[in-house]
Protein backbone atom coordinates (compact mmCIF):
# COMPACT_ATOMS: atom_id res chain seq x y z
CA UNK A 1 0.00 0.00 0.00
CA UNK A 2 1.21 3.48 -0.50
CA UNK A 3 0.66 4.71 2.91
CA UNK A 4 1.91 5.09 6.38
CA UNK A 5 -1.00 3.51 7.65
CA UNK A 6 -0.02 2.58 11.33
CA UNK A 7 1.18 6.28 12.35
CA UNK A 8 -0.81 8.43 14.86
CA UNK A 9 1.83 10.77 14.24
CA UNK A 10 0.34 14.18 16.12
CA UNK A 11 -1.66 12.75 18.39
CA UNK A 12 -0.42 14.50 21.84
CA UNK A 13 0.77 11.81 24.21
CA UNK A 14 -3.11 11.39 25.11
CA UNK A 15 -3.43 7.63 22.75
CA UNK A 16 -1.00 5.53 25.90
CA UNK A 17 -3.82 3.53 26.39
CA UNK A 18 -4.33 0.35 24.52
CA UNK A 19 -7.94 0.33 23.40
CA UNK A 20 -8.64 1.93 20.15
CA UNK A 21 -11.61 4.45 19.79
CA UNK A 22 -12.19 3.18 15.85
CA UNK A 23 -9.86 0.36 14.52
CA UNK A 24 -10.54 -0.91 10.41
CA UNK A 25 -8.33 -4.05 9.56
CA UNK A 26 -8.66 -4.88 5.98
CA UNK A 27 -11.98 -3.29 5.74
CA UNK A 28 -13.95 -4.34 2.00
CA UNK A 29 -17.53 -3.07 1.58
CA UNK A 30 -19.55 -2.60 -1.90
CA UNK A 31 -23.25 -1.76 -1.59
CA UNK A 32 -23.56 -4.38 -5.06
CA UNK A 33 -20.45 -6.23 -6.63
CA UNK A 34 -17.93 -3.12 -7.12
CA UNK A 35 -16.48 -2.46 -3.75
CA UNK A 36 -17.25 1.37 -2.21
CA UNK A 37 -13.79 1.30 -0.51
CA UNK A 38 -11.10 -1.48 -0.19
CA UNK A 39 -8.48 -2.63 2.10
CA UNK A 40 -9.15 0.07 4.73
CA UNK A 41 -7.08 -0.26 7.73
CA UNK A 42 -6.70 2.00 10.06
CA UNK A 43 -6.63 3.08 13.73
CA UNK A 44 -8.01 5.91 15.38
CA UNK A 45 -6.58 6.47 19.24
CA UNK A 46 -8.83 8.03 22.01
CA UNK A 47 -7.58 11.74 22.05
CA UNK A 48 -6.84 12.55 18.31
CA UNK A 49 -8.44 14.83 16.34
CA UNK A 50 -9.03 13.34 12.79
CA UNK A 51 -10.47 14.18 9.20
CA UNK A 52 -11.34 11.92 6.44
CA UNK A 53 -11.10 13.72 3.07
CA UNK A 54 -11.74 12.31 -0.19
CA UNK A 55 -13.80 13.35 -3.75
CA UNK A 56 -17.08 12.84 -3.95
CA UNK A 57 -18.27 9.30 -3.98
CA UNK A 58 -15.18 8.60 -3.17
CA UNK A 59 -17.02 6.43 0.10
CA UNK A 60 -16.18 8.70 2.79
CA UNK A 61 -19.57 8.26 4.39
CA UNK A 62 -19.69 4.79 3.87
CA UNK A 63 -16.57 4.44 5.58
CA UNK A 64 -18.33 6.21 8.68
CA UNK A 65 -20.95 4.06 8.35
CA UNK A 66 -18.85 1.34 8.88
CA UNK A 67 -16.60 2.57 11.64
CA UNK A 68 -20.15 3.39 13.84
CA UNK A 69 -21.19 -0.16 12.82
CA UNK A 70 -24.43 1.00 10.92
CA UNK A 71 -22.58 -1.36 7.84
CA UNK A 72 -21.07 -4.50 8.79
CA UNK A 73 -17.71 -4.87 6.28
CA UNK A 74 -18.09 -7.66 3.49
CA UNK A 75 -14.71 -8.40 4.38
CA UNK A 76 -12.25 -7.70 7.39
CA UNK A 77 -13.17 -6.31 11.19
CA UNK A 78 -14.42 -2.85 12.29
CA UNK A 79 -13.88 -1.86 16.11
CA UNK A 80 -15.09 0.49 17.69
CA UNK A 81 -13.67 0.85 21.36
CA UNK A 82 -12.52 -2.54 21.13
CA UNK A 83 -15.64 -4.00 20.20
CA UNK A 84 -17.37 -5.36 17.00
CA UNK A 85 -18.91 -2.06 15.37
CA UNK A 86 -22.14 -3.79 14.85
CA UNK A 87 -22.35 -5.10 17.83
CA UNK A 88 -21.12 -1.87 20.02
CA UNK A 89 -24.56 -0.64 21.82
CA UNK A 90 -22.90 2.18 24.32
CA UNK A 91 -24.33 4.65 22.57
CA UNK A 92 -23.78 6.80 25.54
CA UNK A 93 -19.86 7.27 24.05
CA UNK A 94 -20.93 8.46 20.61
CA UNK A 95 -21.64 11.77 19.74
CA UNK A 96 -22.96 11.62 16.38
CA UNK A 97 -23.64 15.05 13.52
CA UNK A 98 -25.05 13.81 10.04
CA UNK A 99 -25.20 16.17 7.12
CA UNK A 100 -28.79 17.11 7.82
CA UNK A 101 -30.15 15.63 5.47
CA UNK A 102 -31.30 12.28 7.50
CA UNK A 103 -33.21 14.33 9.77
CA UNK A 104 -37.47 14.44 9.57
CA UNK A 105 -37.67 17.58 8.08
CA UNK A 106 -41.43 18.31 8.82
CA UNK A 107 -42.14 17.34 12.16
CA UNK A 108 -43.13 20.08 14.74
CA UNK A 109 -40.12 19.72 17.49
CA UNK A 110 -38.59 22.25 19.46
CA UNK A 111 -34.35 23.30 19.14
CA UNK A 112 -35.04 21.71 22.84
CA UNK A 113 -36.27 18.42 22.46
CA UNK A 114 -33.63 17.89 20.07
CA UNK A 115 -30.72 18.79 22.27
CA UNK A 116 -32.91 16.59 24.52
CA UNK A 117 -32.04 13.37 22.53
CA UNK A 118 -28.58 13.83 23.49
CA UNK A 119 -29.66 12.56 27.30
CA UNK A 120 -31.23 9.37 26.00
CA UNK A 121 -28.30 7.22 25.34
CA UNK A 122 -28.14 8.12 29.36
CA UNK A 123 -31.36 8.19 30.66
CA UNK A 124 -32.64 5.16 28.44
CA UNK A 125 -36.77 4.40 29.90
CA UNK A 126 -36.36 6.96 32.55
CA UNK A 127 -37.03 10.78 32.29
CA UNK A 128 -34.45 13.39 32.52
CA UNK A 129 -33.21 14.23 35.44
CA UNK A 130 -32.70 18.54 36.43
CA UNK A 131 -29.21 17.54 36.02
CA UNK A 132 -29.60 16.64 32.18
CA UNK A 133 -31.58 19.12 31.49
CA UNK A 134 -28.61 21.43 33.23
CA UNK A 135 -26.28 20.03 30.39
CA UNK A 136 -28.93 20.57 27.48
CA UNK A 137 -29.12 24.07 28.45
CA UNK A 138 -25.39 24.33 28.76
CA UNK A 139 -25.06 22.60 25.14
CA UNK A 140 -27.78 25.10 23.80
CA UNK A 141 -25.35 27.76 24.88
CA UNK A 142 -21.83 26.45 23.73
CA UNK A 143 -23.41 26.39 20.40
CA UNK A 144 -25.30 30.01 21.02
CA UNK A 145 -28.78 28.69 20.38
CA UNK A 146 -30.11 29.20 23.93
CA UNK A 147 -32.74 32.27 22.27
CA UNK A 148 -33.86 29.43 19.91
CA UNK A 149 -34.51 26.86 22.68
CA UNK A 150 -38.66 26.70 22.23
CA UNK A 151 -38.24 27.74 18.50
CA UNK A 152 -39.71 24.79 16.26
CA UNK A 153 -36.84 23.50 14.25
CA UNK A 154 -38.44 23.97 10.96
CA UNK A 155 -38.18 27.59 11.30
CA UNK A 156 -34.86 28.01 11.35
CA UNK A 157 -32.39 28.53 8.74
CA UNK A 158 -30.00 25.56 7.79
CA UNK A 159 -26.85 26.78 9.87
CA UNK A 160 -29.02 27.40 12.41
CA UNK A 161 -30.44 23.87 11.94
CA UNK A 162 -26.70 22.52 11.95
CA UNK A 163 -26.16 24.16 15.51
CA UNK A 164 -28.79 22.30 17.29
CA UNK A 165 -27.53 19.22 15.84
CA UNK A 166 -24.15 20.07 17.33
CA UNK A 167 -25.47 20.73 20.48
CA UNK A 168 -27.09 17.51 20.90
CA UNK A 169 -23.95 15.52 20.27
CA UNK A 170 -22.64 18.00 23.14
CA UNK A 171 -25.39 16.90 25.15
CA UNK A 172 -24.53 13.44 25.05
CA UNK A 173 -21.33 14.29 26.44
CA UNK A 174 -19.48 11.99 24.48
CA UNK A 175 -15.87 10.43 24.28
CA UNK A 176 -16.06 10.18 20.78
CA UNK A 177 -17.61 12.84 18.50
CA UNK A 178 -18.46 12.06 14.70
CA UNK A 179 -19.60 14.54 12.20
CA UNK A 180 -20.58 14.44 8.89
CA UNK A 181 -19.35 17.79 6.67
CA UNK A 182 -21.16 19.43 9.89
CA UNK A 183 -20.40 23.04 8.55
CA UNK A 184 -22.43 22.71 5.37
CA UNK A 185 -25.03 25.88 4.92
CA UNK A 186 -23.29 27.13 8.26
CA UNK A 187 -22.36 31.24 7.85
CA UNK A 188 -18.81 31.59 6.94
CA UNK A 189 -18.03 33.35 10.64
CA UNK A 190 -19.84 30.74 12.68
CA UNK A 191 -17.39 27.82 10.79
CA UNK A 192 -14.35 29.27 12.31
CA UNK A 193 -16.05 29.86 15.75
CA UNK A 194 -17.37 25.41 15.32
CA UNK A 195 -13.62 24.77 14.17
CA UNK A 196 -12.84 26.27 17.76
CA UNK A 197 -15.30 24.85 19.22
CA UNK A 198 -14.38 21.24 17.90
CA UNK A 199 -10.51 21.86 18.49
CA UNK A 200 -11.43 22.83 22.50
CA UNK A 201 -13.23 19.96 23.05
CA UNK A 202 -10.50 18.20 21.42
CA UNK A 203 -7.70 19.37 23.77
CA UNK A 204 -10.57 17.96 26.44
CA UNK A 205 -9.75 14.76 25.58
CA UNK A 206 -12.78 13.95 23.71
CA UNK A 207 -11.46 11.99 19.96
CA UNK A 208 -12.89 14.25 17.03
CA UNK A 209 -13.64 12.66 13.40
CA UNK A 210 -14.82 15.01 11.10
CA UNK A 211 -15.72 13.82 7.74
CA UNK A 212 -14.75 16.90 5.64
CA UNK A 213 -14.99 18.33 1.90
CA UNK A 214 -13.58 21.76 3.21
CA UNK A 215 -9.55 20.66 2.33
CA UNK A 216 -8.87 24.28 3.60
CA UNK A 217 -10.32 24.06 6.75
CA UNK A 218 -9.00 20.40 7.33
CA UNK A 219 -5.59 20.95 7.01
CA UNK A 220 -6.07 24.46 9.21
CA UNK A 221 -7.55 22.43 12.09
CA UNK A 222 -7.03 19.08 12.35
CA UNK A 223 -4.03 16.84 13.45
CA UNK A 224 -4.33 14.15 11.00
CA UNK A 225 -5.85 13.67 8.02
CA UNK A 226 -6.88 10.62 5.57
CA UNK A 227 -7.02 10.89 2.31
CA UNK A 228 -9.64 8.50 1.13
CA UNK A 229 -11.25 7.44 -2.35
CA UNK A 230 -12.24 4.36 -2.53
CA UNK A 231 -8.90 3.03 -0.65
CA UNK A 232 -6.52 5.18 1.13
CA UNK A 233 -4.48 7.24 -0.53
CA UNK A 234 -2.51 9.59 2.43
CA UNK A 235 -3.30 8.94 5.93
CA UNK A 236 -0.74 10.88 8.36
CA UNK A 237 0.16 14.69 10.05
CA UNK A 238 -2.16 17.45 8.40
CA UNK A 239 1.12 19.39 7.26
CA UNK A 240 2.67 16.37 5.62
CA UNK A 241 -0.79 15.99 3.56
CA UNK A 242 0.03 19.53 2.19
CA UNK A 243 3.20 18.87 1.08
CA UNK A 244 2.30 15.38 -0.22
CA UNK A 245 1.03 14.56 -3.94
CA UNK A 246 -1.84 12.11 -2.22
CA UNK A 247 -4.63 15.00 -3.03
CA UNK A 248 -3.96 14.58 -6.47
CA UNK A 249 -3.46 11.23 -6.77
CA UNK A 250 -7.14 10.62 -5.05
CA UNK A 251 -8.76 13.47 -6.68
CA UNK A 252 -7.35 13.11 -9.99
CA UNK A 253 -7.10 15.81 -12.49
CA UNK A 254 -9.72 18.03 -10.69
CA UNK A 255 -7.51 18.69 -7.76
CA UNK A 256 -8.81 21.94 -7.69
CA UNK A 257 -10.32 21.50 -4.14
CA UNK A 258 -8.00 23.45 -2.18
CA UNK A 259 -8.95 26.77 -3.95
CA UNK A 260 -6.45 27.13 -6.54
CA UNK A 261 -5.37 24.96 -9.75
CA UNK A 262 -2.88 22.26 -9.10
CA UNK B 1 -54.23 -23.36 15.99
CA UNK B 2 -54.32 -20.19 17.64
CA UNK B 3 -58.11 -20.15 17.00
CA UNK B 4 -58.75 -23.43 18.18
CA UNK B 5 -57.25 -23.00 21.34
CA UNK B 6 -58.98 -19.60 21.62
CA UNK B 7 -61.79 -21.60 22.93
CA UNK B 8 -60.27 -22.56 26.30
CA UNK B 9 -58.23 -19.44 26.29
CA UNK B 10 -60.71 -17.16 26.17
CA UNK B 11 -63.40 -19.30 28.80
CA UNK B 12 -60.20 -19.37 30.97
CA UNK B 13 -57.13 -17.45 31.08
CA UNK B 14 -58.47 -14.76 29.09
CA UNK B 15 -61.78 -14.20 31.73
CA UNK B 16 -58.87 -13.96 34.36
CA UNK B 17 -57.55 -10.96 32.17
CA UNK B 18 -60.62 -9.48 31.07
CA UNK B 19 -61.91 -9.43 34.28
CA UNK B 20 -61.26 -6.29 35.54
CA UNK B 21 -62.16 -4.32 32.33
CA UNK B 22 -65.82 -5.98 32.85
CA UNK B 23 -65.85 -4.74 36.13
CA UNK B 24 -64.78 -1.23 35.00
CA UNK B 25 -67.31 -1.39 31.99
CA UNK B 26 -70.22 -2.04 34.58
CA UNK B 27 -68.65 1.04 36.55
CA UNK B 28 -68.73 3.31 33.65
CA UNK B 29 -72.22 2.28 32.83
CA UNK B 30 -73.20 3.27 36.07
CA UNK B 31 -71.88 6.73 35.86
CA UNK B 32 -73.41 7.26 32.71
CA UNK B 33 -76.72 6.25 34.06
CA UNK B 34 -76.42 8.32 36.66
CA UNK B 35 -75.24 11.58 34.16
CA UNK B 36 -78.12 10.36 31.89
CA UNK B 37 -80.50 10.56 35.23
CA UNK B 38 -79.01 14.14 35.92
CA UNK B 39 -79.02 15.84 32.64
CA UNK B 40 -81.78 13.94 31.25
CA UNK B 41 -79.94 13.36 27.85
CA UNK B 42 -81.25 10.75 26.21
CA UNK B 43 -78.26 9.67 24.24
CA UNK B 44 -76.66 8.50 27.45
CA UNK B 45 -79.56 6.26 28.74
CA UNK B 46 -78.42 3.03 26.34
CA UNK B 47 -75.87 0.48 27.28
CA UNK B 48 -74.99 0.55 23.96
CA UNK B 49 -73.51 4.34 24.44
CA UNK B 50 -71.88 4.11 27.19
CA UNK B 51 -69.60 1.31 25.69
CA UNK B 52 -69.87 3.28 22.43
CA UNK B 53 -68.71 6.81 24.21
CA UNK B 54 -65.73 4.65 26.51
CA UNK B 55 -64.70 3.25 23.14
CA UNK B 56 -64.72 6.45 21.10
CA UNK B 57 -62.93 8.25 24.12
CA UNK B 58 -60.05 5.47 24.15
CA UNK B 59 -59.37 5.67 20.18
CA UNK B 60 -59.54 9.43 20.56
CA UNK B 61 -56.35 9.17 22.70
CA UNK B 62 -54.42 5.98 21.32
CA UNK B 63 -55.28 6.81 17.57
CA UNK B 64 -53.46 9.97 17.23
CA UNK B 65 -50.63 8.77 19.85
CA UNK B 66 -49.44 6.18 17.62
CA UNK B 67 -50.14 8.28 14.25
CA UNK B 68 -48.02 11.47 15.50
CA UNK B 69 -45.40 8.45 15.53
CA UNK B 70 -46.48 7.40 11.84
CA UNK B 71 -47.35 10.47 10.18
CA UNK B 72 -43.70 11.93 10.92
CA UNK B 73 -42.29 8.68 9.64
CA UNK B 74 -44.38 9.40 6.49
CA UNK B 75 -46.06 6.05 7.24
CA UNK B 76 -49.40 7.08 6.82
CA UNK B 77 -50.81 4.25 5.08
CA UNK B 78 -49.75 1.58 7.07
CA UNK B 79 -52.76 2.19 9.32
CA UNK B 80 -55.10 1.47 5.87
CA UNK B 81 -52.99 -1.58 5.17
CA UNK B 82 -53.64 -2.89 8.75
CA UNK B 83 -56.65 -2.32 9.08
CA UNK B 84 -57.76 -4.12 5.38
CA UNK B 85 -55.89 -7.06 6.86
CA UNK B 86 -57.74 -6.53 10.21
CA UNK B 87 -60.63 -7.17 8.07
CA UNK B 88 -59.34 -10.61 6.99
CA UNK B 89 -58.95 -11.55 10.62
CA UNK B 90 -62.08 -10.49 11.01
CA UNK B 91 -63.59 -12.89 8.13
CA UNK B 92 -61.28 -15.71 9.68
CA UNK B 93 -62.92 -15.28 13.09
CA UNK B 94 -66.62 -15.48 11.25
CA UNK B 95 -65.41 -18.19 9.48
CA UNK B 96 -63.95 -20.61 12.24
CA UNK B 97 -67.34 -19.40 13.90
CA UNK B 98 -69.30 -20.79 11.62
CA UNK B 99 -67.67 -23.43 10.26
CA UNK B 100 -66.42 -24.72 14.18
CA UNK B 101 -68.86 -23.31 15.76
CA UNK B 102 -66.11 -21.49 18.11
CA UNK B 103 -66.98 -18.26 20.05
CA UNK B 104 -64.03 -16.05 19.63
CA UNK B 105 -64.56 -12.92 19.14
CA UNK B 106 -63.80 -11.38 15.37
CA UNK B 107 -61.98 -8.77 16.70
CA UNK B 108 -59.88 -10.99 18.54
CA UNK B 109 -58.67 -12.32 15.65
CA UNK B 110 -58.34 -9.69 13.78
CA UNK B 111 -55.88 -8.61 16.23
CA UNK B 112 -54.05 -11.73 15.53
CA UNK B 113 -53.81 -11.59 11.87
CA UNK B 114 -53.24 -7.95 11.79
CA UNK B 115 -50.52 -8.09 13.74
CA UNK B 116 -48.57 -10.98 11.74
CA UNK B 117 -49.55 -8.70 9.03
CA UNK B 118 -47.44 -5.72 10.54
CA UNK B 119 -44.75 -8.03 11.31
CA UNK B 120 -44.43 -9.12 8.30
CA UNK B 121 -44.12 -5.44 6.16
CA UNK B 122 -41.70 -4.77 8.86
CA UNK B 123 -39.36 -7.68 7.76
CA UNK B 124 -40.18 -7.10 4.43
CA UNK B 125 -39.01 -3.59 4.76
CA UNK B 126 -35.74 -4.40 7.02
CA UNK B 127 -35.01 -7.03 3.93
CA UNK B 128 -35.82 -4.35 1.39
CA UNK B 129 -33.87 -1.42 3.20
CA UNK B 130 -37.42 0.41 2.43
CA UNK B 131 -41.02 1.21 3.02
CA UNK B 132 -42.26 0.87 0.34
CA UNK B 133 -45.86 1.77 -1.00
CA UNK B 134 -45.84 -0.25 -3.47
CA UNK B 135 -45.96 -3.16 -0.99
CA UNK B 136 -48.02 -1.58 1.59
CA UNK B 137 -50.82 -2.00 -1.53
CA UNK B 138 -50.08 -5.41 -1.95
CA UNK B 139 -50.88 -6.07 1.76
CA UNK B 140 -53.28 -4.25 2.15
CA UNK B 141 -55.15 -5.90 -0.89
CA UNK B 142 -54.29 -9.06 -0.15
CA UNK B 143 -55.67 -8.70 3.00
CA UNK B 144 -59.15 -7.38 1.85
CA UNK B 145 -59.09 -10.14 -0.81
CA UNK B 146 -58.89 -12.67 1.42
CA UNK B 147 -61.68 -10.99 3.77
CA UNK B 148 -63.82 -10.86 0.50
CA UNK B 149 -63.24 -14.67 -0.39
CA UNK B 150 -63.80 -16.20 3.02
CA UNK B 151 -66.98 -14.52 3.70
CA UNK B 152 -68.54 -15.22 0.44
CA UNK B 153 -67.34 -19.06 0.78
CA UNK B 154 -69.79 -18.86 3.73
CA UNK B 155 -72.29 -16.33 2.36
CA UNK B 156 -76.12 -16.57 3.18
CA UNK B 157 -75.06 -16.49 6.79
CA UNK B 158 -71.72 -14.34 7.08
CA UNK B 159 -72.59 -11.76 4.77
CA UNK B 160 -74.91 -9.96 6.84
CA UNK B 161 -72.86 -8.93 9.49
CA UNK B 162 -69.87 -7.65 7.51
CA UNK B 163 -71.47 -4.24 7.13
CA UNK B 164 -70.26 -3.51 11.16
CA UNK B 165 -66.66 -4.46 10.24
CA UNK B 166 -66.61 -2.49 6.86
CA UNK B 167 -67.92 0.52 8.34
CA UNK B 168 -68.26 0.54 12.41
CA UNK B 169 -71.62 0.68 13.83
CA UNK B 170 -72.07 2.29 17.46
CA UNK B 171 -75.00 0.06 18.34
CA UNK B 172 -73.22 -3.23 17.98
CA UNK B 173 -69.80 -2.47 20.75
CA UNK B 174 -70.35 -5.38 22.78
CA UNK B 175 -69.46 -6.20 26.48
CA UNK B 176 -66.42 -8.35 24.62
CA UNK B 177 -65.42 -5.77 22.02
CA UNK B 178 -65.39 -3.34 24.75
CA UNK B 179 -62.85 -5.05 26.81
CA UNK B 180 -60.62 -6.08 23.78
CA UNK B 181 -60.68 -2.47 23.31
CA UNK B 182 -59.83 -2.00 26.94
CA UNK B 183 -57.05 -3.98 27.30
CA UNK B 184 -55.12 -2.72 23.66
CA UNK B 185 -55.73 0.58 25.10
CA UNK B 186 -53.58 -0.28 28.06
CA UNK B 187 -51.00 -2.37 26.53
CA UNK B 188 -50.38 0.94 23.80
CA UNK B 189 -50.46 3.81 26.46
CA UNK B 190 -47.90 1.34 28.71
CA UNK B 191 -45.53 0.40 25.73
CA UNK B 192 -45.92 4.71 24.16
CA UNK B 193 -45.25 5.76 27.85
CA UNK B 194 -41.87 3.48 28.50
CA UNK B 195 -40.42 3.49 25.45
CA UNK B 196 -41.42 7.34 24.67
CA UNK B 197 -37.87 8.70 24.49
CA UNK B 198 -36.49 6.08 22.14
CA UNK B 199 -39.62 6.08 19.74
CA UNK B 200 -39.29 10.01 19.69
CA UNK B 201 -35.40 9.29 18.49
CA UNK B 202 -36.20 6.70 15.98
CA UNK B 203 -39.08 8.79 14.21
CA UNK B 204 -37.11 11.78 14.17
CA UNK B 205 -33.36 10.92 13.18
CA UNK B 206 -33.21 6.82 12.39
CA UNK B 207 -29.19 7.26 11.94
CA UNK B 208 -28.23 9.25 15.24
CA UNK B 209 -30.80 6.64 16.52
CA UNK B 210 -29.12 3.78 15.38
CA UNK B 211 -25.45 5.14 16.35
CA UNK B 212 -26.97 6.18 19.69
CA UNK B 213 -27.23 2.74 20.33
CA UNK B 214 -31.03 1.96 19.81
CA UNK B 215 -32.05 -0.95 18.12
CA UNK B 216 -33.63 0.88 15.60
CA UNK B 217 -35.51 -2.12 13.61
CA UNK B 218 -37.02 -3.37 17.13
CA UNK B 219 -38.36 0.16 17.88
CA UNK B 220 -39.83 0.07 13.86
CA UNK B 221 -41.43 -3.61 14.89
CA UNK B 222 -42.73 -2.63 18.15
CA UNK B 223 -44.61 0.66 16.25
CA UNK B 224 -46.46 -1.23 13.97
CA UNK B 225 -47.49 -3.70 16.67
CA UNK B 226 -49.01 -0.99 18.28
CA UNK B 227 -50.45 -0.06 14.87
CA UNK B 228 -51.94 -3.12 14.34
CA UNK B 229 -53.60 -3.02 17.55
CA UNK B 230 -55.18 0.24 17.50
CA UNK B 231 -56.27 0.04 14.31
CA UNK B 232 -58.13 -2.94 15.19
CA UNK B 233 -58.91 -1.37 18.13
CA UNK B 234 -60.82 1.54 16.49
CA UNK B 235 -62.32 -0.47 13.63
CA UNK B 236 -65.39 -1.22 15.92
CA UNK B 237 -66.78 2.13 15.70
CA UNK B 238 -64.44 3.48 12.60
CA UNK B 239 -64.83 0.53 10.32
CA UNK B 240 -62.04 -1.07 8.51
CA UNK B 241 -62.59 1.76 5.44
CA UNK B 242 -62.14 5.13 7.93
CA UNK B 243 -59.96 3.77 10.25
CA UNK B 244 -56.63 4.92 9.14
CA UNK B 245 -58.21 8.70 9.09
CA UNK B 246 -58.21 8.69 13.20
CA UNK B 247 -54.24 8.29 12.88
CA UNK B 248 -53.44 10.67 10.35
CA UNK B 249 -56.29 13.57 10.36
CA UNK B 250 -55.75 15.08 14.49
CA UNK B 251 -52.12 14.51 13.83
CA UNK B 252 -51.67 16.74 10.60
CA UNK B 253 -54.17 19.36 12.13
CA UNK B 254 -51.80 19.14 14.99
CA UNK B 255 -48.35 19.65 13.72
CA UNK B 256 -50.51 23.18 11.80
CA UNK B 257 -50.53 24.70 15.25
CA UNK B 258 -47.96 23.11 17.45
CA UNK B 259 -44.23 23.99 18.18
CA UNK B 260 -43.19 21.14 20.08
CA UNK B 261 -43.25 17.56 19.98
CA UNK B 262 -45.02 17.22 23.17
CA UNK B 263 -47.51 19.58 22.49
CA UNK B 264 -48.38 18.11 18.88
CA UNK B 265 -49.20 14.80 20.58
CA UNK B 266 -51.68 16.60 23.51
CA UNK B 267 -53.49 19.01 20.51
CA UNK B 268 -53.84 15.85 18.15
CA UNK B 269 -55.63 13.89 20.98
CA UNK B 270 -57.80 17.06 22.62
CA UNK B 271 -58.84 16.90 18.36
CA UNK B 272 -59.61 13.87 17.87
CA UNK B 273 -61.56 13.37 21.22
CA UNK B 274 -63.74 16.56 19.81
CA UNK B 275 -64.32 15.07 16.68
CA UNK B 276 -65.35 11.61 18.41
CA UNK B 277 -67.19 13.15 21.13
CA UNK B 278 -69.24 15.11 18.76
CA UNK B 279 -69.06 12.66 15.90
CA UNK B 280 -70.92 10.12 17.90
CA UNK B 281 -73.90 13.09 19.33
CA UNK B 282 -74.09 14.09 15.79
CA UNK B 283 -74.52 10.39 14.33
CA UNK B 284 -76.95 9.34 17.36
CA UNK B 285 -79.34 12.38 16.70
CA UNK B 286 -78.93 12.61 12.94
CA UNK B 287 -79.25 8.83 12.67
CA UNK B 288 -76.17 9.12 10.30
CA UNK B 289 -72.99 6.75 10.50
CA UNK B 290 -70.56 7.32 12.67
CA UNK B 291 -67.62 6.65 11.39
CA UNK B 292 -68.20 8.55 8.52
CA UNK B 293 -69.37 11.76 10.41
CA UNK B 294 -66.14 11.53 12.88
CA UNK B 295 -64.14 11.42 10.19
CA UNK B 296 -65.94 14.81 8.47
CA UNK B 297 -65.69 16.38 11.38
CA UNK B 298 -62.20 15.93 12.35
CA UNK B 299 -61.06 16.96 8.38
CA UNK B 300 -63.39 20.23 9.23
CA UNK B 301 -61.16 20.71 12.59
CA UNK B 302 -57.88 19.81 10.04
CA UNK B 303 -59.37 22.88 7.84
CA UNK B 304 -59.84 24.58 11.15
CA UNK B 305 -56.38 23.97 12.26
CA UNK B 306 -54.56 24.87 9.32
CA UNK B 307 -56.27 28.56 8.53
CA UNK B 308 -55.42 28.59 11.98
CA UNK B 309 -51.82 27.95 11.56
CA UNK B 310 -51.57 30.55 8.78
CA UNK B 311 -53.09 33.11 10.69
CA UNK B 312 -50.54 32.33 13.52
CA UNK B 313 -47.68 32.62 11.02
CA UNK B 314 -48.85 36.08 10.05
CA UNK B 315 -49.68 37.34 13.00
CA UNK B 316 -47.54 36.50 15.54
CA UNK B 317 -44.16 36.20 12.97
CA UNK B 318 -41.78 36.63 15.98
CA UNK B 319 -39.22 38.54 16.36
CA UNK B 320 -35.64 36.72 15.63
CA UNK B 321 -33.85 36.61 18.49
CA UNK B 322 -29.76 37.58 18.52
CA UNK B 323 -28.14 34.18 17.65
CA UNK B 324 -25.51 33.50 19.99
CA UNK B 325 -22.20 33.34 19.34
CA UNK B 326 -20.72 29.78 20.04
CA UNK B 327 -18.66 30.09 23.01
CA UNK B 328 -15.73 27.93 23.15
CA UNK B 329 -15.14 28.39 26.98
CA UNK B 330 -17.80 26.11 28.37
CA UNK B 331 -17.53 23.33 25.93
CA UNK B 332 -16.38 20.90 28.28
CA UNK B 333 -17.65 22.92 31.92
CA UNK B 334 -18.96 19.60 34.04
CA UNK B 335 -15.84 17.84 33.73
CA UNK B 336 -12.27 17.97 35.76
Amino acid sequence: MRTQTSASPTSSGTASSTESAIELSDVDFGYTSSPVVEEISLRIDPGEYVAVVGPNGSGKSTLMQLMLGLLRPDEGVARLFGESAHQFDDGERIGYVAQHASASKEMPITVREVVKMGRFPHVGFGRLSSEDWDIVDRALDTVGMAAFSNRRVTQLSGGQRQRAFIARALASEADLLVLDEPTVGVDMESVEAFYNLLGSLNSDGITVLLIEHDLGAVTEHTDRVICLNREIYFDGSANEFVESDALARAFGTTADLLGGSR
Amino acid sequence: MTYLSAVPLQAGLLDGVFGPFYWFLNYWSEVMSWVAGQTGLEILQYGFMHRAILVGLCIGVMAPLIGTFLVHRQLALIGDALAHTGFAGVAVGLFLNAVLELGVSPYLTAVVVSMIAALFIELISEATDAYNDVSMAIVLSTGFALGTVLISINAGGLAVGVNQFLFGNLATVSQDSAAILLLLFVIVIGVVGLTRNQLLYVTFDETAAAVSGLSVSWYNRIMVLLTAMVVVGAMQIMGVILVAAMLVVPVAGASQVSRSFNESILVSVVLAELAVILGIGVSYYAEATAGGVIVLLAVAIYVAAVVLGKLQAASGEEDTPEMGSIDVSDAKPSDD
